[in-house]
């Protein structure tokens, strides 16, 4: 075991097990996540990859296990989902949940990081810095040109867009996206490959996704997850090769 | 005879089914393969009509019932044994074989004995409370369920997940006695391959809410199929 103190690791997790009502959910899972990449977490239903989200942004509490962040500096074990949101590291959840009545401009500046006490709040005006970073994350999203619509009219592939949009906007430094491209177009699920490369230039992004042509295309590391613990990691070509994912996947 | 017409399923914008044809005969059964995620669940849920279509028909023994909610389907004889089981857990085993007398008209309200006969472990257990049963006994109780409709389409949402193997053995007996009753349509939607294998007529494979992989059983191509399952 290292000693979580000295990992380098943006995200460490080690030996973390949960259970619920006596299903394992998790089975003593470790594995790290390297600043500054990216990771496609594949595996079948149950796996526990949405579990393993939960524990990282404190949804759920590990019964045993160490979970750190940024160099071993964070026990996140012991923050709430709001103090790990606030340390930076965002979730998208697999259904869009974009502000549909509002515009698609008004929807990344609502998730821009800021203050937001009431007082703030109520004299707030837009800042030229804040202008800037919208206009950034737009050339990011590729959704400049619908900036002025209300949300609720995008196609199911822009409203994800701007939902990794408004993730971008809280400036997180780990980005955990859940199942993105299903449900998407094969256009849209090539571009929203594209969209993910270019933010993983910046950011340290974790992919959960059964796609498996999405994941390809990402052309990064894979984990993929069974019964609560990793059963393989590699390139997508090693891990699809592996007997035992094979077996996992006829559902032996 | 169930014949789907090239469906196409929304949830709001998402697009789970494309273009799904296909067909199931009365005394076969149809399994529907494919990884987590690639649209098995709802494919059954647009032919029970849990959730609309939104394009594509659905004709049932020369009837287009694209457009009936659920319990029409259930009176012309469509039952569906959902993921999960979804027994109800506060009835007793009796009273939730009973829950299938809704679509029957009242002589025909009995429990035939097919369903002891398949799973005699109901019989035993008729003033158990369902939410007792085992995982196992409750996915015969939720086929038994379905049975007690008189059936002429059975859609089994991965009756073996998650339970023993002893009890899958049972599950894939019944399901082949079933079929050789020669009046029930089947269709079996499953992840595991080798329980599909042994009982399929049809095969069918999906990924991203498409048929990847056809064939029947004579024609079946075992290493083509496993290549449409695996990533």
């Amino acid at each position: 075991m290292i000693d979580p103190k000295t990992t380098n690791a943006l995200l460490y997790l080690d030996g973390i097990s949960v259970s619920f009502d006596g299903f394992k959910a998790l089975n003593k899972l470790s594995f790290v996540i390297e600043p500054g990449e990216m990771r496609a977490i594949i595996g079948p239903n149950g796996a526990g990859k949405t579990t393993m989200m939960d524990i990282v942004t404190g949804k759920t509490r590990p019964d045993s296990g160490e979970v750190f962040f940024e160099q071993g500096r964070y026990d996140l074990s012991e923050l709430d989902e709001t103090e790990i949101a606030e340390l930076g590291i965002g979730r998208k959840f697999q259904k869009p949940t974009v502000f549909e009545m509002h515009t698609v401009e008004d929807n990344l500046r609502l998730a821009l990081k800021g203050d937001r006490t009431a007082r703030a709040t109520l004299t707030w005006r837009e800042t030229r810095e804040e202008q800037t970073r919208i206009n950034e994350i737009f050339g990011i999203i590729r959704l400049g040109a619908v900036r002025s619509r209300v949300a609720g009219s995008l196609s199911h592939g822009q409203k994800q867009w701007l939902e990794i949009g408004m993730l971008l906007a809280q400036d997180p430094k780990l980005l955990l996206v859940d199942e993105p491209v299903a449900g998407m177009t094969d256009v849209e699920t090539h571009q929203t490959a594209e969209l993910l490369k270019e933010i993983a230039t910046v950011k340290t992004v974790v992919v959960v996704e059964h796609d498996m042509t999405f994941v390809r295309e990402l052309g990064v590391k894979v984990t993929c997850l069974h019964e609560g613990s990793v059963l393989a990691e590699g390139t997508i070509d090693q891990v699809s090769q592996n007997d035992r994912v094979v077996e996992v996947y006829l559902g032996r | 005879m169930l014949e789907v017409n090239a469906i196409n399923l929304h949830y709001g914008a998402a697009q789970a089914l494309r273009g799904i044809t296909m067909k199931a005969e009365p005394g076969k059964v149809t399994c529907v393969l494919g990884r987590n995620g690639v649209g098995k669940t709802s494919l059954l849920d647009a032919l029970m009509g849990q959730h609309a279509v939104s394009s594509g028909t659905i004709v049932w023994e020369g009837n287009d019932i694209t457009a009936l909610k659920p319990a029409d389907r259930a009176r012309r004889g469509i039952a569906y044994v959902p993921q999960g089981r979804e027994i109800f857990p506060l009835l007793t085993v009796e009273e939730n074989l009973e829950t299938g007398f809704a679509p029957l008209k009242r002589d025909e309200r009995s429990i035939p004995d097919d369903v002891f006969s398949l799973f005699p472990v109901l019989n035993s257990m008729l003033r158990r409370r369902g939410g007792d049963l085992s995982g196992g006994q409750q996915q015969q109780l939720a086929i038994g369920r379905a049975l007690v409709m008189r059936p002429r389409l059975l859609l089994l949402d991965e009756p073996t997940e998650g339970i023993q193997p002893s009890i899958i053995k049972d599950i894939g007996r019944a399901i082949s006695y079933l079929r050789n009753l020669g009046q029930i349509a089947i269709i079996l939607v499953e992840q595991y391959l080798d329980f599909a294998q042994e009982l399929g007529d049809q095969f069918l494979v999906m990924d991203r809410g498409s048929v990847i992989y056809a064939s029947s059983r004579a024609d079946l191509d075992e290493a083509a199929l496993k290549r449409a399952m695996a990533i």
